[in-house]
């Protein structure tokens, strides 16, 4: 996915609405990442889209547990640290056979300057697993598109919750320190 | 001394004529309250999820904007997602109603306290977080009035509806729903959606 003229690839974050769209996604659940800042304006200005504001991160699982009940589909954005909130709300959706997908930016993953992202971001894929959530992954733009394409297919066809981490080579790893000057 | 309302009375009296309300119901007893006053398809009792009660309520009066969706939790189901309240209060859902039944105690762990017994005012909370109305049940008239807002039509509210029933401590029989949650998933979206739709 390389624009024509230049090698720099398509973000991730505009086919990623398309597939949204495509999915006919309703409610956007969030609680927000700098690397989902660009997805997040999309929806936002979406007339299609209700994007729900989360305090943290579970709500979101129970939220589109009660969406799908209604008729409607949604999806869950999140940073990896979010992950370790939701871990028992996650019974719900492994119970009761709920498709959910959660799009995860990883934090505490390539690069890292901050210590204190490391344990959840370390432990991020292993928790998902352990509760019953299949993960998949992305590294590249055009990787994290293709795994969010088959994700939504299979979450909601099979119903069961799918994660998509977005890997910090993707997202790129933050520095407060540069950010600041 | 004013009689403490009962919760199954309670219950049994907000659900009598359900109309097309769609009811979610806390785990624990608020569960079994819901089962006692007659299983329904559009039902949805949980059995974990706990602290996720109001926000699958939410999700669901999104979805379905015109009709009237109910959460029956209990206090200690409400006091762990409490930050539920902040995001109902600015959503606005006017379809929506909780309804916490506070007996003041951990029901199924053994009747330890919660914090709504030592003060915790979960109206005053519900206030602050923006629900268009936020109410104290106490008496047979506030059930009433509580009664007639739940099945108040379309925007009859500018946001969601927040009560707290103050109900007795005493131990109930066993209602239990059925157990299985993709059956009781399943049976609501089918009843609510038609098998068509929910099992496509």
């Amino acid at each position: 996915m390389k624009n024509s003229n230049q090698s720099k690839p398509t973000h991730w974050s505009e086919p990623v609405h398309s597939l949204l769209r495509e999915h006919q996604i309703k409610q956007v659940a969030m609680v927000p990442d700098a690397g989902h800042a660009n997805l997040i304006r999309l929806c936002e200005a979406d007339k299609k889209m209700k994007v729900v504001r989360l305090t943290s991160e579970e709500q979101g699982v129970s939220l589109l547990g009660g969406a799908w009940l209604g008729g409607e589909k949604g999806i869950l954005l999140m940073q990896s640290s979010g992950v370790g909130n939701c871990i028992n709300m996650l019974s719900l959706s492994t119970s009761c056979q709920m498709p959910l997908v959660i799009l995860i930016t990883m934090r505490g993953d390539h690069g890292e300057f901050n210590p204190s992202q490391v344990p959840m971001g370390n432990a991020t894929e292993t928790v998902l697993s352990a509760m019953g959530v299949l993960v998949r992954r992305g590294d590249t733009h055009e990787a994290v598109v293709e795994e969010v394409a088959g994700a939504l297919h299979m979450a909601f066809n099979t119903s069961r919750p799918i994660a998509v981490l977005i890997g910090q080579k993707v997202t790129g790893a933050k520095d407060f320190r540069k950010l600041t000057h | 001394m004013k009689k403490i309302l009962q919760r199954r009375e309670v219950v049994n009296f907000l659900l009598h004529q359900r109309d097309d309300l769609l009811v979610v119901a806390g785990l624990g007893a608020p569960a079994w309250d819901i089962t006692a006053a007659g299983d329904h398809p559009l039902s949805f009792p949980l059995w974990g999820a706990m602290g996720g009660a109001a926000m699958i309520g939410l999700g669901l009066a999104m979805a379905q904007p015109k009709r009237n969706v109910l959460v029956v939790t209990g206090d200690g189901e409400m006091l762990m997602g409490l930050g539920s309240l902040a995001v109902i209060g600015a959503h606005k859902p006017a379809n929506l109603s909780i309804v916490v039944l506070d007996n003041e105690h951990y029901g199924e762990t053994g009747m330890q306290k919660t914090v709504t017994g030592l003060g915790v005012d979960l109206v005053g909370m519900a206030k602050s977080a923006g629900l268009a109305q936020s109410m104290l049940v106490a008496n047979k008239t506030d059930l009433e009035n509580l009664r007639n807002e739940i099945y108040k039509k379309g925007k009859a509210r500018s946001g969601a509806l927040f009560a707290q029933v103050k109900v007795g401590s005493e131990k109930l029989p066993l209602v239990l729903p059925p157990r299985d949650g993709v059956y009781l998933k399943n049976r609501f979206r089918i009843e609510l959606l038609g098998s068509e739709k929910a099992l496509a």
